[in-house]
């Protein structure tokens, strides 16, 4: 019997062995930097929002997100009407644009998508969703090939064209693949990282609003559930003590 | 008080001359025997009864909400899409809702692998328990069914390529099938028709069989009795009244043990629901946040993680027969892989039922078996390569190997002699 159990234990685990080279043969390599964490940090959330209300707005919605779910992140009815309403005048509306999709097409060869939940979508065993979106608003570089003179290195031939490029400034794609800022934007590279990780962190916000409160929400749950495991347990045991 | 009680024996009375409403209770709950070594395997019995409850509960609240609409809204966004994300964020508690759902479906089949193991590992399959095992079978198949009907139903990437793929595995048979796929879809691509369709099927076609088929499970089980740990029948050794001397009453004791595993599952879910419930992109895939979009096919396309053995024992057929493409006969595979463990009560001529009685042959079969189902899971969420189909033809092998040589290998096996009585006490701890 214990000779059973050890070959196949050495079995399983010469399986098991075999896996990682299994998972390694998979060819993709995207490389994506890791997004600063701004979950919590209210007034880079804010930052995020403004941000997200003045550059992306324009051209992509956010047709699940009602602006004044933004009581979220710590802003109030009025603070929200003031600086961030421009496509409409009512707060409990969601976040449309008035761009026409068909138009759109034709200007993009592509409608720009909904982003309420991108940084949902764009997750991958190669990082978080917020991690793709931080390495690509970071990754646009000068390419004359393309209509809109602009590529990108995580999405390669993107419809869109670097929309905040007065701030970061140029980048060109050098031979060994990697970016070098050729014209200096208005903004130093690390306060435009920064910006873009504040963006990205709204981004991700948006994607789950509830997010935080699921999260603190569980905690009451499973201490509830703690108490009523010791309890069942308890009266498991005194039913069962007769029975031998 | 008294007066109270008298006038609830009663009402009581009343119904029984009625309704056998008491003669229901002793013969399903207070004076249905039960073994008393039930151990930690046969907590999943309950929890799938459960699941099953979480899925219906929660599932009516969904479709109070959802629309089956394939449509575009204003913002280019079909409409069922935007309704789950209604859900998630406008109405109240609907993130909650819908968590527990989409939990709720991995978390099934979590149980069900584990139920269908237990009686694996213990024979609970043998006689005079086949209609039992027969009846999980098809709860099994309505299950696999209703989880594919269902995840179209967010009309994400995943869901819509996913059920593109599958219907068009019918169209792989010959003569009939590209008839067939078409009927199925309603369509000639997965469209508005195929939406509304699958959800009539999920909402109330698959789950009222399902349902039936569950009452059928348990009326069943309730006629023979439970088999357990040690795989003999309790009822051959009885006390004068009638009652087997290793049974105890289901309620109280199996109802306040149940409690019990009731409660350290919903932890588990509830860690899932609360803190992780995408799992990594397992239970809820990435690209699904996507909408669906006919015209652009997703790079990978992968079922869901319940999906995948079963899935990979049909991509490691490639080679065509009797002239029929690979494809058909990987469909074949496919649907033999999920259904073969129907046969099992015939296939088995092992003389002991529980593993703890059999022979090491059947034991290496087993665990063979057990690890090929495993890697075969793990293949088929990844693209294939030339090396992974390679594997993935082995274990297909060493899984229908299992079933296939079992009346040779069950029979010949060296199985200890079963003990007349069961073996160890309800705590688990061997006499």
């Amino acid at each position: 019997m214990k000779k059973l159990v050890t070959s196949l234990f050495i079995s399983l685990a010469t399986s098991l062995l075999f896996v990682p080279s299994l998972a390694m043969a998979s060819g993709t390599e995207l490389h994506l930097d890791h997004a600063p964490d701004r979950s919590g940090n209210k007034a880079a959330l804010q930052n995020g929002a403004k941000i997200f209300v003045n550059y992306c707005l324009n051209c992509h919605s956010a047709s699940y997100m009602r602006y004044n779910r933004l009581k979220d992140i710590g802003l109030t009815d009025q603070q929200i009407k003031d600086n961030l309403l421009f496509t409409t005048d009512k707060v409990g509306e969601s976040m449309s644009v008035a761009m026409r999709r068909d138009e759109a097409k034709e200007w993009f060869g592509v409608a720009p998508p909904d982003l309420t939940v991108i940084a949902r979508a764009r997750a991958s065993e190669a990082g978080s969703g917020a991690d793709w979106l931080y390495t690509y608003l970071r990754g646009f570089y000068r390419d004359s090939e393309r209509p809109t003179g602009w590529n990108n290195t995580v999405f390669a031939n993107v419809g869109m064209p670097h929309v905040m490029w007065e701030l970061q400034g140029e980048q060109v794609l050098g031979e060994d693949h990697k970016l070098t800022l050729a014209t200096p934007g208005k903004m130093q590279p690390q306060a435009y990282d920064d910006m873009v990780a504040d963006l990205v962190g709204f981004l991700q916000y948006m994607g789950e609003p509830g997010a935080a409160k699921r999260k603190s929400l569980g905690w009451i749950v499973l201490i509830f559930l703690g108490v009523l495991f010791v309890l069942a347990y308890a009266l498991k045991r005194e039913y069962w003590k007769d029975i031998h | 008080m008294s007066a109270v009680n008298t006038k609830l024996k009663d009402l009581l009375g009343w119904v029984d001359e009625r309704f056998p409403l008491t003669s229901n209770w002793k013969a399903h709950l207070s004076e249905y025997y039960a073994p008393k070594n039930f151990n930690f395997w046969y907590f999943f019995g309950s929890l799938a009864l459960l699941v099953l409850v979480i899925q219906i509960v929660t599932g009516i609240f969904l479709v109070m909400h959802f629309k089956p609409d394939a449509s575009l809204n204003a913002a280019g966004v079909p409409v069922a899409f935007a309704s789950v994300e209604y859900i998630m964020r406008d109405v109240p508690w609907g993130w909650l809702i819908r968590y527990m759902h989409s939990t709720g479906a991995s978390a099934f089949f979590i149980v069900v692998y584990m139920h269908m193991f237990r009686g694996m590992l213990y024979g609970s399959y043998r006689k005079p328990r086949e209609l039992i095992w027969i009846f999980g079978m098809l709860i099994f198949l309505c299950l696999m069914a209703e989880a594919f009907f269902g995840y179209l139903l967010p009309w994400g990437q995943m869901s819509y390529w996913g059920a593109q793929v599958i219907v068009n595995l019918f169209s792989a048979i010959p003569f009939v099938g590209p008839d067939l796929s078409l009927w199925i879809r309603g369509d000639y691509v997965v469209g508005d028709a195929t939406l509304n369709r699958f959800f009539a099927f999920h909402v109330i076609a698959v789950p009222l069989v399902l349902v039936g088929l569950v009452v059928a499970h348990i009326l069943a089980l309730h006629e023979v009795g439970s088999n357990n740990p040690d795989g003999i029948e309790i009822k051959k050794k009885k006390d004068a009244k009638g009652i087997p001397l290793d049974g105890i009453p289901f309620h109280p004791y199996y109802t306040v043990k149940d409690i019990m595993g009731v409660v350290v599952f919903l932890m588990v879910f509830s860690l899932i629901v609360f803190f992780a419930p995408e799992v990594g992109g397992y239970f809820l895939e990435y690209n699904n946040f996507f909408p669906a979009n006919p015209m652009q096919t997703p790079p990978h396309i992968a079922p869901v993680w319940y999906f995948t053995p079963f899935y990979s024992i049909l991509r490691a057929v490639t080679y065509p027969l009797f002239g029929i493409d690979a494809k058909f006969w990987g469909v074949v595979a496919m649907g033999a892989s999920a259904m073969i463990f129907v046969l099992l009560p015939w296939l088995d001529r092992s003389p002991a039922k529980s593993i703890r009685y059999r022979g090491p042959i059947y034991k290496t079969f087993l665990a063979a078996f057990v690890i090929s189902f495993f890697v075969l899971g793990y293949l088929g969420v990844l693209p294939p390569t030339p090396v992974r189909t390679l594997v993935s033809q082995i274990c297909s092998v060493i899984y229908f190997a299992f079933f296939l040589l079992m009346p040779i290998y069950s029979s010949i096996d060296k199985c200890k002699p079963e003990p007349d009585r069961v073996t160890s006490s309800g705590h688990g701890v061997k006499k």
